[in-house]
C-alpha cells in the first residue's frame, strides 16, 4: 500500500508538472508520451562517454550473463527516490513504475584510444511506465558523444574481441523493439530478465568498496528487507566458477540465463515443451530423451534434445553450435558461436549418466 | 529513415477529416537510395498504428533478416501472391521470415520465399488471417528447406484461406496448439506434410488440395506440450491425391516417420470427423488411424485415437506400394495392396477385450470406392502382432464400436461473420 501511494504521488507530481523526484535522472522525459530520442536527454550518466552513472543510478552485475557475441556489458539501474523493490526468490524483481534499467554493449577499443578503453555500440533502456515496461534501443554515434534511438533496430559492422583474445569484424544486430519483446515477454507481459535476486546475489566492486549486491541494494533502500543474509539466499551459479561450483550448476545457470527467457512455461518458446529454467526439475522438460516438436532442420538429424553421455547426438548442442538462422539457438542476439559456452554444455551432457 | 519516405495515401484524407483515429493506408515505396526494403518494411511494421493497412508494392524484394509485427489490428497487403514477393534467399538472421505476435491481423496478397527457418509464424495471436498468401521454397523439396510454411501456433481464431504452400521440410500449412481454426480453399504440394493440425481444438479443414506431398493431411497429437489432447476436428471435401514425394524431413522430426503416399493420417486425436474427401493415388494407404508410436514421459497424455468418424469419402487407388518402415510393417502384416483405411488397432488394455466405451471407437461407413470394388479396411491388430502373435489376426471388417460418434459443430470465427 505504501508503494502504491509513493507511485501515485510520483505520477501526480509528474502530471501536475510539480517536477521530478530528487534524482538526477530525467524521469519526466523518460515517462512522457514520446520518450527522448537521445540517450543524453535521460540524465542517467554523470559522464556519458565514460559510462559514469549519475547520482542515484547504481551499477550492477550478474552471476551469469547472457552471451551477446562477446560484447562487454555495463548494467545500471535507477529506482525512483523513496521507492523499494520487494525481495522475490524466483522471478525478476518487481521494480516500481519509474524504474529504468540500463545496459550498454561495448567492445574493447581497438582504434588506438586509451588503454582498456571501450568502444560503445548500443545502450538499451527498459523503462517501467504506468502502462508497462518499454524497451528502447539506442545506437552510439561514431564520435561516441551520444546514442540515438533506433526503434527499428540497426545492423552494424563492429570489431569484436572474442573469448580467446582474437579480434574479428562482425555483423552486429541491434534489436528492434519487437525483437526486444521477443525475449522479454513472459505470460504475454513485457518484463525484465536479468535482475533476478538469485542472479544478483554476488559481490560487486563499488566505488567505495566491495559489497554483496543484495546487501547493498537493501542498505541504500532499493530492496525491501531481505528474508535472510545473502549467503543464505538462493544464488544462480557463476558459469565460469570451476573452483567452487559443480559442473551441473554451472551448466544449468548458463542454460537458465541464455535460454529460459523463451524456454519456460510462460515464455515465447513454451510451445516446444523444452523448459530450461534454473528451477525446472523434470528431466524430460529439460530435454533429456525429449523429441523435438517443431525443429525442422534444427534437429540436425538427431532424435533427442539431450542424450545423456552423448553430446554429439544432442540437438541442444547442435543448435548452440550453429550460426545458420534456420538452426541456431538462441534465434536472436548472436551471430557468433560461443565456444566457451558450448564447451561447458558439452562437458555437462557428457557427464550425464546414460 | 522517417515517415517522409513512406507514401501515406491516407494523409490527405486525414487532414480533411481532421481526425487522428481514422485508419490509414500506408503505401510503402520499397525502392530507395537511403534505406533497404528490409529497413522500410520493418520500420513500417513498428511505427504502424492499430487499424492501419500497410500496402506492399509489386516487385521482388530481397530481405536479410526476419520481419516482425507486434501491433494489433494491422493489415499487411501485397499485390498478389505472384506479384509481391519477399525473398529470404539471402537471410542472415531470424528464425522465420515474418513473425506475428499481435491480435486481429490480416496478411494477404503476397509471397514469402526461401526462408531459412519457418516462412510466416504467428505466436499467441488472436484473430489471425492468412489470405491469398504463397509460401514456397523455390528449389523444390529438400531437407535444407525451412520447417513450416504457414505456422500459427498457440493462437486462437485462425483463418487460412486461398493460400499456397510449397516445399516445406515439415508441414506446408501447420496449425499447432491452437483453437478455433479454419483452413480452406488452399493448396499444399511438395511438402513432407501438406496440411497438419497438431495438438489443436476445434478445426475445420475443407475444400483444400493436398498433392505431391509425402503425406497429404495429418491430424496429430503429441506429448509433453502446453496444449495437448487435440480434439473436435472436421476434415471434409478435401482432395488428398497423388502424394508421391519421398519423405525429406530431417531425421528426428515426427513427420520423418510418415511414409510416402499417406492420404490422410490421424494420430492420437479425439473426435475427428472425416467426410466428403477424395483420397486417391496414395501409395502407402488412403487413411491411417494410429496411436502415438514412441515412448513418452507424460502422465496426462492420451496416446490413442478415440471417436474417429469416417464417412462418405471417395477412395480411389491407394496402398499399391507401401513405403518405408511403417509401410513395410503394413505390408508384412496385411499384405499388398494395403487397405484404403488402416487402423493400428491399438486400444487401452481394458478396451482390447471389452471394446471402447460408447462414442470412443472408430466409426466407418458409407464410403465409396471410385476405382471399382469396395473401400477396403484393415485393423492390423499391431499390439498382438508384436506381443503375442498366436492371438493376432487382421480384421477386415469395419469395426462396429458401441454408441455413435460425437456430433461436431462447425467452427465459427469473427473473421467469417459475414458469411
Amino acid at each position: 500500500m505504501r508503494a502504491f501511494f509513493h507511485r501515485l504521488a510520483i505520477l501526480l507530481g509528474l502530471c501536475l508538472g510539480m517536477g521530478t523526484p530528487a534524482l538526477a535522472v530525467n524521469l519526466e522525459a523518460a515517462l512522457s508520451e514520446t520518450p527522448p530520442k537521445r540517450l543524453s536527454e535521460y540524465g542517467l550518466f554523470a559522464d556519458l562517454r565514460g559510462q559514469v552513472p549519475a547520482e542515484g543510478v547504481v551499477p550492477y552485475d550478474l552471476a551469469t550473463p547472457l552471451f551477446t557475441d562477446y560484447a562487454v556489458k555495463l548494467r545500471f539501474v535507477a529506482v525512483p527516490d523513496g521507492m523499494s523493490v520487494p525481495y522475490s526468490e524466483r522471478d525478476a524483481l518487481d521494480f516500481p513504475v519509474g524504474t529504468i534499467l540500463v545496459k550498454t554493449f561495448a567492445y574493447p577499443d581497438l582504434a588506438g584510444g586509451e588503454e582498456g578503453g571501450l568502444h560503445l555500440v548500443e545502450t538499451r533502456l527498459l523503462i517501467h511506465r504506468a502502462s508497462g515496461w518499454l524497451a528502447l534501443p539506442f545506437v552510439w554515434n561514431a564520435e561516441q558523444t551520444d546514442a540515438v534511438l533506433k526503434r527499428a533496430g540497426k545492423t552494424l559492422t563492429v570489431m569484436a574481441t572474442l573469448g580467446d583474445g582474437s579480434t574479428q569484424e562482425i555483423r552486429y544486430a541491434v534489436p528492434n523493439v519487437n525483437q526486444c519483446k521477443g525475449c522479454h515477454v513472459s505470460n504475454g507481459t513485457m518484463t525484465p530478465i536479468g535482475p533476478k535476486a538469485r542472479n544478483l546475489n554476488r559481490d560487486f566492486d563499488y566505488a567505495d568498496g566491495t559489497e554483496n549486491q543484495l546487501a547493498h541494494w537493501e542498505r541504500i533502500g532499493f530492496l525491501g528487507t531481505l528474508p535472510a543474509p545473502p549467503a543464505a539466499l538462493p544464488r544462480t551459479a557463476d558459469w565460469l566458477d570451476e573452483d567452487t561450483t559443480s559442473l551441473e550448476d554451472r551448466a544449468r545457470a548458463y542454460l537458465d540465463v541464455n535460454c529460459a527467457h523463451c524456454h519456460s512455461p510462460v515464455g515465447p518458446g513454451k510451445t516446444s515443451g523444452l523448459f530450461l529454467e534454473w528451477e525446472e526439475t523434470s528431466a524430460s522438460h529439460l530435454g533429456v530423451l525429449k523429441r523435438p516438436v517443431a525443429a525442422g532442420r534444427g534437429s540436425g538429424g538427431l532424435d533427442f534434445d539431450i542424450v545423456p553421455g552423448d553430446p554429439d547426438n544432442s540437438i541442444l548442442l547442435f543448435r548452440m553450435d550453429s550460426v545458420d538462422p534456420g538452426i541456431m539457438m538462441p534465434e536472436l542476439g548472436r551471430g557468433l558461436v560461443h565456444t566457451e559456452g558450448i564447451e561447458l554444455i558439452r562437458k555437462w551432457i557428457g557427464s550425464l549418466e546414460e | 529513415m522517417t515517415l517522409g519516405k513512406l507514401t501515406i495515401a491516407a494523409t490527405a484524407v486525414l487532414l480533411v477529416l481532421g481526425t487522428q483515429s481514422q485508419a490509414a493506408t500506408i503505401e510503402l515505396d520499397l525502392v530507395s537510395e537511403e534505406a533497404s526494403a528490409q529497413e522500410i518494411i520493418q520500420e513500417a511494421l513498428i511505427e504502424v498504428s492499430p487499424g492501419d493497412t500497410i500496402v506492399l508494392p509489386v516487385g521482388t524484394y530481397h530481405l536479410t533478416d526476419g520481419l516482425s509485427l507486434d501491433i494489433d489490428g494491422v493489415t499487411l497487403r501485397g499485390q498478389g501472391p505472384d506479384a509481391t514477393i519477399l525473398s529470404f534467399k539471402g537471410q542472415v538472421t531470424g528464425g522465420e521470415g515474418l513473425l506475428v505476435t499481435s491480435d486481429k491481423i490480416v496478411l494477404e496478397g503476397f509471397a514469402v520465399e526461401d526462408v531459412k527457418g519457418d516462412a510466416i509464424k504467428a505466436n499467441g495471436s488472436d484473430e489471425i488471417t492468412f489470405r491469398n498468401i504463397r509460401v514456397e521454397w523455390t528449389n523444390g523439396p529438400a531437407p535444407e528447406n525451412g520447417a513450416y510454411g504457414l505456422y500459427p501456433v498457440s493462437s486462437t481464431h485462425v483463418l487460412i484461406e486461398n493460400c499456397v504452400a510449397i516445399g516445406a521440410s515439415d508441414a506446408g500449412i501447420y496449425v499447432g496448439q491452437s483453437q478455433h481454426i479454419v483452413v480452406r480453399n488452399s493448396r499444399a504440394e511438395y511438402n513432407v506434410a501438406g496440411i497438419e493440425i497438431e495438438n489443436s481444438f476445434y478445426a475445420d479443414v475443407y475444400d483444400n488440395l493436398a498433392t505431391h506431398n509425402t503425406g497429404g493431411i495429418l491430424i496429430f497429437d503429441l506429448p509433453g506440450l502446453p496444449q495437448q489432447g487435440g480434439h473436435s476436428i472436421r476434415v471434409f471435401n478435401n482432395r488428398s491425391v497423388n502424394n508421391d514425394t519421398p519423405n525429406f524431413a530431417p531425421e528426428g522430426n515426427i513427420v520423418g516417420g510418415v511414409p510416402m503416399g499417406t492420404g490422410i493420417m490421424v494420430m492420437a486425436n479425439r473426435d475427428v470427423e472425416l467426410f466428403g474427401n477424395e483420397i486417391d493415388g496414395n501409395a502407402t494407404t488412403g487413411l491411417m488411424i494410429t496411436g502415438y508410436p514412441n515412448d513418452y514421459d507424460d502422465a496426462l497424455y492420451q496416446p490413442l485415437p478415440a471417436g474417429i468418424h469416417v464417412h462418405d469419402n471417395k477412395f480411389g487407388n491407394n496402398g499399391f506400394a507401401p513405403d518405408d518402415e511403417i509401410g513395410e510393417v503394413f505390408a508384412e502384416i496385411g499384405g499388398t495392396p494395403v487397405a484404403d483405411i488402416v487402423w493400428d488397432g491399438r486400444l487401452p488394455w481394458f478396451e482390447t477385450f471389452f471394446g471402447p466405451s460408447a462414442g470412443e471407437g472408430i466409426y466407418i461407413g458409407g464410403n465409396e470406392a471410385t476405382d471399382g470394388g469396395e473401400v477396403t479396411f484393415a485393423n492390423l491388430d499391431v499390439t498382438f502382432w508384436f506381443a503375442a502373435r498366436w492371438f493376432h489376426s487382421v480384421d477386415r471388417e469395419a469395426p462396429s464400436h458401441a454408441g455413435d460418434p460425437a456430433v461436431l459443430t462447425p467452427v465459427t470465427l469473427s473473421q467469417l461473420a459475414g458469411e
